[in-house]
């Protein structure tokens, strides 16, 4: 589903990514871990396509199709999800609106009729529920005033409602308390199928308790420099990022 | 911002002025020129009565006597008052009773610009009076708005049926002394909506005035006077469009409001003229002096505007608290793209005690746009706990347009509470990427950014205004961000 070789980014003359190289196919939760600094959210935000980052390297296949060429919009509709680390305010924008806006462009790009008001709705109060969100949520503005927790289950919530192909989540634990992180992990557990791909980014092994990865690999300096399963995850937990930096430069 | 994101802007901002067609209609027009010569013949094609022809020609001595204002934070080139034609009006056969006796071509066009003067095919709870250049065309719903005393004429036949409503309350808000325009105005108006809801009654439907602009070179003036008797109530909405003309034409309106005991009026403005081309060539010169008075304890007068065309505009709808315990309110959404210009804003006089008023002013300036708030809150000696709350925001997108705020402030009395809160943001290009990654593009993104930011506003106007303006904005903003 997405191939990503040798992919280089630098952002104000700076090289981030300096050759990623990640195979990801259907059905599969790949973590990605790694120390400050390594370049984890550079990755999600060049996916995603982020203007601010400057591709300066590699390729990048989605569904077969080159990516790096296209519009964030046009990656979005074509079934790529951002689950923002920092998602973003937008006061006087009701949920319900952005939400429906989003869901009929996505719908407008695959050649689908606009969802009716009714249908909507009743697609949003099944989301709710399921995500175990609170309903005045969707007559909020777009995380305006929403606590920390609040905004990453409403990553979580949009995820649910735009179903995308391939999602990826950037830290989406940080900041929150276990319950909080429970409740997203139990959120994003009841997404995964086996028609469609996740990729976790996270700073620490506490969240891969909950969603189990069926790989792991570990970014230091803008490279993979290991990859495994889930009992790498494990491995770091006890040793240490350092210990990946030591062996790395040896 | 940087380089990059000006295609961005661009492309959002550029969208194309829908109601700029022309109707070829046969006019009855004046020549060119003001003098008092014009000002007699202008009086005359109205069929006016003496005492009419004296306030105008008082008013234009006056005129004469004026220099122009040029403290507005507004770059204006001479306008040659001699070149412009005062009245244009529509040929018809008769006034327009019924709708069989209007002017097809001018049903094609109020159809056009969405406005039926057809009452069987009306938005129900809708009246309308609509004016085309210097004259009204037609006032719906006449009939039975007078079966419960309601007045809704157009205001050439109020001077004719009740002149001594308009001798009573015609200048009593804004006199022909008040400023440069509503001198001009007083002098040349033409035509516009008279509103008369008597004691206790609520008036059951919008009331609406829809000014249209066709014939080239001519100036528009018109007046609206709305009076609300005791405990009355009504809630009146205008609207205004012109054809694109590379010429700059001029609009110089009188809106004057009184408001009784108990009564409330809420007046509401989509105006969207012509606002030239993206150079900045043609468009509407915006002059209008609004004001209202509550007269009577616990009366209320609500502004909302929506100010998105005119290359020029120069207004500031403002109230005078004089009842105790009296309400003014401004909701105020100002758009400027490309070379417009806009300094408006709101005056609210605290003259009675317990009065209170609320500003809520929200600027959004694209392109070459300049976007000034200008307003004063005054408090009097005897306003005793008079309380006022600002809020002033200014909206930048791209980084060729300016924000501008005066607010002025005079206090006469200790137990008053004004606040001042101000704000100047920029869209982020984080909000738009976050909309992007979800599937919306840049422009619709700028949209929805765009109506959010205004939604204080917009939640004010009546739903049908509500959601034509939320389109009205995002159309004007075409081509316009990052």
């Amino acid at each position: 589903m997405l191939s990503i070789r040798n992919l280089k980014a630098a952002i104000n003359g700076k090289e981030i990514l300096r050759g990623i190289n990640l195979e990801v196919n259907e059905g599969e939760v790949h973590a990605i871990m790694g120390p400050n600094g390594s370049g984890k959210s550079t990755l999600a935000a060049v996916l995603a396509g982020r203007d601010i980052f400057t591709v300066t390297g590699g390729e990048v296949f989605f569904d077969g199709k080159p990516l790096l060429g296209m519009a964030p919009e046009t990656r979005a509709r074509a079934g790529i999800f951002l689950g923002f680390q920092y998602p973003v305010e937008i006061p006087g924008v009701s949920m319900v609106n952005f939400m429906r806006t989003a869901i009929n462009e996505q719908r407008k790009y695959r050649e689908l009729p606009e969802m009716n008001a009714s249908d909507f709705l009743k697609l949003m109060r099944d989301k709710k529920a399921l995500m175990e969100i609170d309903s005045a949520l969707a007559s909020r503005s777009v995380n305006e005033g929403f606590s920390g927790g609040e905004k990453k289950r409403n990553e979580i919530f949009q995820m649910a409602m735009l179903e995308p192909r391939l999602a990826i989540l950037d830290e989406t634990d940080s900041g929150l308390d276990i319950d909080a992180m429970k409740t997203v992990a139990t959120g994003v557990n009841r997404l995964r199928r086996p028609n469609n791909a996740m990729i976790v980014i996270t700073h620490y092994q506490r969240l891969l308790n909950y969603i189990v990865p069926d790989f792991v690999h570990v970014l230091s300096g803008g490279r993979i420099v290991r990859s495994g399963d889930k009992t790498l995850a494990y491995e770091l937990e006890e040793k240490g990022y350092d210990w990946i930096k030591e062996e790395n430069q040896e | 911002m940087n380089g990059d994101q000006d295609p961005i802007i661009n492309q959002v901002t550029q969208g194309e002025y829908k109601y700029g067609f022309v109707t070829v209609l046969d006019n009855d027009a004046l020549p060119k020129g003001l003098n008092e010569d014009i000002i007699r013949q202008l009086s005359a094609k109205k069929d006016e009565p003496e005492w009419m022809l004296e306030i105008r020609l008082k008013a234009f001595r006056y005129w004469l006597t004026m220099k122009l204002p040029d403290w507005a934070h507004l770059k204006i080139p001479v306008i040659d008052y001699q070149d412009i034609i005062y009245y244009s009006a529509p040929k018809s056969k008769k006034p327009a009773g019924s709708f069989e006796d209007v002017d097809p071509e001018l049903v094609k066009t109020f159809d056009k610009l969405g406005i039926s003067l057809d009452e069987q095919k009306h938005l129900s709870g809708f009246a309308v009076d609509a004016v085309m250049d210097s004259i009204s065309v037609k006032t719906t719903f006449k009939e039975s708005l007078a079966d419960l005393g309601i007045i809704f004429s157009s205001f050439s036949e109020a001077v004719r049926e009740h002149p001594d409503l308009i001798k009573k309350y015609m200048g009593s808000v804004v006199p022909y002394r008040d400023n440069f325009y509503a001198a001009l105005n007083s002098a040349v108006f033409s035509d516009g909506s008279f509103v008369f809801i008597p004691k206790g009654v609520r008036c059951p439907m919008e009331l609406s005035t829809y000014f249209r602009i066709n014939a080239a070179n001519t100036g528009q003036f018109e007046r609206t006077l709305i009076v609300a008797e005791e405990g009355a109530y009504v809630s009146y909405l205008e609207g205004c469009t012109a054809p694109k003309r590379d010429k700059n034409q001029l609009h110089a309106a009188i809106v004057e409001i009184v408001v009784h005991t108990d009564a409330e009026v809420k007046y509401s403005t989509v105006q969207n003229w012509y606002p030239g081309d993206k150079n900045g060539k043609g468009g509407i010169y915006n002059f209008v002096t609004k004001r209202g008075i509550c007269l009577g304890d616990r009366s209320k007068i609500s502004w909302t505007q929506v100010e998105t065309g005119s290359a020029v505009t120069w207004k500031y709808p403002s109230c005078i608290l004089r009842g105790d315990s009296s309400v003014g309110e401004f909701y105020s959404v100002a758009v400027t793209n490309n070379h417009q210009q806009a300094d408006t804003g709101t005056k609210m006089i605290h003259i009675g005690k317990n009065t209170r008023s609320i500003i809520v002013s929200k600027g959004i300036s694209a392109g070459k746009g300049q976007n000034s708030y200008r307003g004063l809150v005054r408090v009097s000696k005897n306003a005793e706990n008079a309380r006022n709350y600002s809020q002033c925001d200014s909206l930048l997108l791209g980084d060729q347009c300016g924000a501008h705020t005066f607010p002025h402030i005079e206090v006469d009395n200790q137990s008053a509470t004004v606040e001042h809160e101000a704000t100047t943001s920029k869209i982020g290009e984080d909000q738009i990427f976050y909309c992007n990654q979800r599937g919306i593009d840049t422009e619709t993104a700028v949209g929805l950014i765009v109506n959010g930011y205004a939604r204080e506003v917009l939640n004010k106007l009546p739903m049908e205004f509500a959601v034509e303006a939320q389109k009205l904005l995002q159309i004007s903003l075409e081509g316009s961000v990052g």
